[in-house]
C-alpha cells in the first residue's frame, strides 16, 4: 500500500478534498481541528519530512499549507487548512510533535497574526522588537 | 553556582547574506545553551514579490542570497512552471542542460568557499587560500557564460537567458580538468591529516534522530545519515539523465559534513562533463507569455539543501503569494542541539559547519554576564579555535606520531 492510500485510509472522512495536480503534487484539505493528528500521522507514522508551512490571507479566510515531502518517491504532500475567524485566528501548534516546525510557526504568527496554541516559544522571529503589535505585514490591510 | 558567561555572536556584517545572532551560554569551556536570533536582514521579499510581475520576481529572488545565486531563481521558475504543467513540458531540451550546468557550477564554487572558511577557522590558512584559489576559475567560467561572477540572471520562466557558446565549452572542460586534482588534494588533506581529523571528528555532532526532528536538509542532513537529495528525489533539469551518486555519511559531525561537501564536488564535475557531452542544439527559451491561475511548488537542491518556493497565481501578471524557504532556515535552527555540549573552541566551527554565512562569526564576542564586560571579540574566538589546532599538532609531534 503506498503512502497516498495510507493517508486516505487513516484520515478517511477528515479529508475535505483531495487534489492531485500532478503525480508529485498532492494537495488535500483538513479541518483546522484535525491538523495536529494529520501532522503527527504524516511525520511520525509515515516518516515524511516536514519541508515548511506557508500561510496566506484569502478574502474569506486565513490559509495555511503544511508541506510534507516523501523523499523516497519525490511526492510532495501539501495539507491545506482554512481558518475562517480572521479576528482571532488560532490553530493547534505542531511544534510539540517535532521541533522543526518551531521557527515557521513563529514566522506565520508574526506575519499573519495566527495564534499557534501550545507552541512552546511563540515570540518574534524576523520582525524587529519595536514593530507595532497587531500590525501583520502579510495581511492585506496592514499599515506600512 | 557556577560562573555562567554569555557569548553573543553576530549579527551584522555588510558582506553576509544572512546575518544571525548567536548567544552562547557558556559554563567554563562548555556551551550549555544557545539562543539564535535572526531577522536582521529581513527585507520583506515575499511581500515585495506580490508587487512585481512574474518575470521581475526571478531577478528579485536572485538577490536573496549572494552565494547560491542560481538556486532561488531556479526554484522560483520551477514553481511557476509547475503551474504550467512542469519544467519538462515547457522548457526546451538545451535549456534543461544549461540549467543543470549552471546549478552544478554554483555548487562547486559554494562548497569551495565553505571549505576555505572552515580551513581558516581551524587555523589552516593554507586550505583557505588554496580553496579560494581554485574557486576563482569557477567564477571565471560564470563570467564567461553569463557575464557575471555572481547574480547570473540566467533563469527565466520557460528557459534560460543566455546560451553556452561552442567556443566556451573547451574552456569549461579545461577548468573542470584542472579542478579535479585540486578536489583530490583537499580530500587527501582532510582524510589523512591527523590534526584536521582530530579537530573535526566529534565536533558539533547532529545525530540522525536530531536531524529528522529538526527537519534539516542538504549536506547537513546527508552527513547525519539521511538519504535525501532533491536532484535525485524530484529530478529537475537533467539530473536524472546523467550518472552521479548521492554522498551519505553517518557520523553527523563536522568531519562528516566536510567529507560530504568535498565528495559532492566530484559529483558536480561529473554531472557537468556529461551535460556538456549530451547537450543538444536548439532553442533555449519557450517564450511564455501568460501564467494561468493555479498554485505551484518548486524545489531545488541548493548547495546548502532543499530550497523551496511556493507560488499562487490568480491569472493576473503578478503572483498572489510567494513563499520562500531557504535551506538555512531549517539548518541554522539545528545549531541549538549541535553546539550545546561542545566546547567554546569548537563553537565557531560548529556554527559554520551548516554553511550559513561566515562573516557573522567575525562579530563573535564573549561577554562576562555579571559585569557585562566584553572579554573576547570575534577574532579572539577564531584564534581560540586555531590555538586548539596548534595544541593538537604539538601533542602529535611530542608523541612522535
Amino acid at each position: 500500500m503506498d503512502i497516498k492510500d495510507k493517508i486516505r485510509e487513516r484520515l478517511g472522512a477528515k479529508i475535505i478534498n483531495w487534489q492531485e495536480n500532478s503525480p508529485r503534487r498532492i494537495y488535500f484539505e483538513v479541518k483546522k481541528e484535525d491538523i495536529f493528528e494529520t501532522a503527527k500521522f504524516l511525520f511520525k507514522d509515515l516518516g515524511l519530512r516536514f519541508s515548511i508551512a506557508s500561510g496566506m490571507e484569502n478574502p474569506a479566510s486565513l490559509e495555511i499549507l503544511y508541506h510534507f515531502s516523501n523523499d523516497n518517491t519525490g511526492e510532495f504532500y501539501s495539507v491545506r487548512v482554512h481558518i475562517e475567524d480572521k479576528k482571532n485566528p488560532a490553530i493547534d501548534s505542531i511544534t510539540p510533535i517535532f521541533v522543526g516546525a518551531e521557527w515557521i510557526e513563529r514566522e506565520i504568527w508574526e506575519m499573519l497574526g495566527i495564534n499557534f496554541v501550545g507552541h512552546p516559544n511563540l515570540k518574534r522571529l524576523l520582525l524587529a522588537e519595536d514593530w507595532p503589535e497587531g500590525n501583520y505585514p502579510l495581511r492585506h490591510n496592514h499599515e506600512s | 553556582m557556577s560562573h555562567k558567561v554569555i557569548v553573543p555572536i553576530g549579527p551584522y556584517h555588510p558582506l553576509q547574506e544572512e546575518p544571525e545572532f548567536f548567544q552562547l551560554y557558556v559554563d567554563g569551556e562548555r556551551v550549555v545553551d544557545i539562543d539564535i536570533i535572526i531577522g536582521y536582514n529581513h527585507r520583506g521579499i515575499e511581500q515585495l514579490a506580490e508587487t512585481k510581475h512574474f518575470d521581475q520576481v526571478a531577478f528579485l529572488v536572485e538577490r536573496i542570497c549572494g552565494i547560491c545565486s542560481s538556486s532561488h531563481p531556479y526554484a522560483y521558475v520551477l514553481a511557476v512552471e509547475d503551474i504550467l504543467g512542469g519544467e519538462r513540458e515547457v522548457v526546451p531540451e538545451r535549456a534543461l542542460y544549461i540549467r543543470t550546468i549552471i546549478d552544478e557550477l554554483q555548487r562547486l564554487h559554494s562548497h569551495l568557499l565553505w571549505l576555505g572558511l572552515a580551513g581558516h577557522f581551524i587555523g589552516y590558512n593554507t586550505v583557505w587560500m588554496w580553496a579560494w584559489k581554485y574557486r576563482e576559475p569557477v567564477l571565471d567560467c560564470f563570467e564567461m557564460i553569463t557575464g557575471n561572477r555572481q547574480n547570473y540572471a540566467m533563469f527565466k520562466i520557460g528557459g534560460v537567458r543566455r546560451d553556452i557558446k561552442d567556443e566556451d565549452i573547451p574552456v569549461l572542460k579545461k577548468a573542470l580538468d584542472e579542478l579535479v586534482p585540486a578536489i583530490e588534494m583537499f580530500r587527501g588533506a582532510v582524510m589523512d591529516d591527523p590534526v584536521i581529523k582530530m579537530r573535526l571528528k566529534e565536533a558539533g555532532t547532529l545525530t540522525k534522530q536530531q536531524a529528522i526532528d529538526w527537519c534539516v536538509v542538504g549536506p547537513t542532513a546527508r552527513a547525519s545519515g539521511i538519504n535525501i537529495d532533491i536532484r535525485r528525489d524530484e529530478p529537475y533539469g537533467v539530473t536524472d539523465r546523467v550518472n552521479w551518486s548521492v554522498i551519505i555519511e553517518n557520523d553527523g559531525d563536522v568531519f562528516a559534513k566536510t567529507i560530504v561537501r568535498i565528495l559532492e564536488m566530484n559529483e558536480s564535475v561529473h554531472i557537468i562533463r556529461q551535460c556538456l557531452e549530451k547537450m543538444p542544439k536548439g532553442e533555449i527559451d519557450a517564450d511564455i507569455k501568460d501564467i494561468p491561475p493555479g498554485e505551484g511548488i518548486g524545489r531545488v537542491e541548493a548547495p546548502r539543501g532543499e530550497c523551496f518556493h511556493y507560488i499562487r497565481s490568480d491569472g493576473t501578471n503578478r503572483p498572489v503569494r510567494l513563499k520562500i524557504r531557504a535551506p538555512s532556515f531549517m539548518n541554522v535552527a539545528s545549531d541549538k542541539v549541535a553546539a550545546v555540549g561542545g566546547t567554546i573552541s569548537d563553537a565557531a566551527l560548529t556554527l559554520a559547519a551548516v554553511d550559513p554565512c561566515y562573516c557573522c562569526t567575525e562579530r563573535l564576542a564573549v561577554i562576562d554576564k555579571p559585569s557585562n564586560k566584553k572579554i573576547m571579540n570575534g577574532w579572539d574566538l577564531v584564534k581560540l579555535s586555531q590555538e586548539k589546532t596548534e595544541k593538537l599538532k604539538q601533542g602529535l609531534s611530542d608523541t612522535g606520531k
